[in-house]
């Protein structure tokens, strides 16, 4: 009983911050903070919902399955948002606060 | 429940169809076309198809878009813009999809246990290969077993695809090792796909030999596998990748899949069967079926992963080629 109420509680505030960061993804103003929204979305969110799936099962080799997942995708999602960030910091992007600087030394 | 995920789902499928024609960006094409294979492998999944997910998910968002992207690598990212009118394709397609709705009006009831193809084979399928062949998961019985014959062209057809590819664009030579290439600057990429590279080849054999017992079998391993490869050529550059898996490997490789597979059926014949019959491979006939389809397996499993890596091979060395001109 309490591993189903905590695993709803998990499940839900995954479901939550999947939300939050698909809004995030269509809202934020460059790619920057667009690529910060879609790695919550990848790193807290799968954390959440997967260890909600984890108190769900009989803890048995599906519990197993599920924690190798995690693991995978702990590895594999963060270095894909830090390739992204990174591609686009060499191809000469700059974040907002570095347009305002430069448009600031136009200007002034 | 079901039927609400499923409508979400295909209702997303036909918005992700209607983004494709309509967008000029190819980059954005191949990223849609991953996310369309992704949404089919749900339904599959709710459709209680895992293997045919399994397959989607890996060969379709996997290496398809991996592939097209090599393809874009040499083509450019923008479509062209098309000059003449849309008007008489279009009539065509009208025609075309009332005349295929039409047809469908004559179809039986989606889903109905009497449905003539729910009634044909499968029926004795379900009810005989728990004893004829033993085999947990049902559908590697079917492809591998029943259906053995067909899963032969099938990785024939993955051969071919292979050969027509490399006689269009060729394998690259393998002595280019001093050209640099792969991410140097990229060190959390480095340490990650080291990482992880052993441990999708780990997965790849889990899945290749699982396949009895659960979703998965040849054409998902040789996948999975050649996934592996392909990320170790795009982190660590071409030249490296062609050093650990040669091209002339690969070629030997493809050819000795179908072999093995073909080679199992002669086999049969040799010890009194029919041709891809796997009773009279053992004293037993359901230990024979065993022998049988783990051995296929794995010449599926061969062939697939070396046509994926020899097609990706071909369209990397190209990219290589014209990024070098």
């Amino acid at each position: 009983m309490i591993l189903e109420t905590l695993s709803t509680i998990l499940l839900i505030s995954g479901a939550f911050f999947s939300l939050t960061g698909a809004i995030g993804l269509f809202k934020f103003p460059d790619f920057f903070t667009r690529v910060h929204a879609a790695s919550v979305t990848d790193s807290i969110a799968t954390i959440l919902i997967i260890s909600g799936l984890i108190l769900r099962t009989d803890f048995d080799l599906v519990a197993i399955k599920l924690l190798f997942i995690l693991v995978f995708l702990l590895l594999t999602s963060p270095t894909a948002s830090h390739a992204l960030a990174k591609s686009a910091r060499h191809g000469g992007l700059l974040t907002l606060a570095e347009i305002r600087d430069t448009q600031n030394k136009d200007n002034g | 429940m079901a039927e609400l995920i499923d409508l979400v789902l295909l209702g997303m499928l036909a918005i992700t169809a209607l983004r494709i024609i309509f967008l000029k960006d190819l980059f954005a094409v191949v990223m849609l076309f991953g996310i369309y294979s992704f949404l089919s492998a749900l339904i599959f999944v709710n459709l209680d198809a895992v293997d045919v997910a399994f397959t989607e998910a890996a060969v379709g968002a996997g290496i398809a878009t991996v592939l097209m992207l090599g393809t874009l690598a040499l083509t450019g990212r923008k479509e062209k813009a098309n000059s003449h009118t849309a008007l008489l394709p279009l009539l065509v397609v009208i025609v075309t999809g009332a005349a295929l709705i039409y047809g469908t009006l004559d179809m039986p009831p989606f889903g109905d246990p009497e449905n003539p193809a729910n009634q044909h084979v499968a029926p004795r399928y379900i009810e005989e290969s728990p004893q004829e062949v033993g085999l947990p998961n049902m559908v590697t019985s079917v492809l591998a077993s029943y259906r053995a014959f067909d899963t032969l062209g099938e990785t024939a057809v993955v051969f071919a695809a292979a050969i027509g590819v490399l006689s269009l664009l060729g394998l690259p030579k393998q002595s280019q090792a001093t050209i640099e290439s792969g991410l140097k600057s990229h060190l959390v990429l480095r340490v990650v796909a080291k990482l992880i590279i052993p441990l999708i080849l780990v997965f790849a054999l889990y899945v290749q030999f699982h396949g009895d017992y659960g979703p998965g079998g040849g054409f998902q391993a040789g996948v999975i596998a050649a996934a592996a490869i392909i990320l170790y050529a795009l982190v660590f550059g071409l030249p490296l990748a062609t050093q650990v898996i040669q091209p002339k490997l690969l070629k030997i490789l493809a050819s000795m899949g179908v072999l093995i597979y073909a080679a199992t059926g002669v086999a049969g014949l040799f010890f009194g069967g029919n041709f891809l019959d796997y009773n009279v491979l053992a004293s037993d006939p359901v230990a024979g079926q065993h022998i049988g389809i783990i051995v296929i397996e794995f010449g599926i499993g061969v062939t697939v992963f070396a046509a994926i890596l020899s097609i990706f091979y071909g369209f990397a060395s190209q990219a290589e080629r014209a990024n070098i001109q």
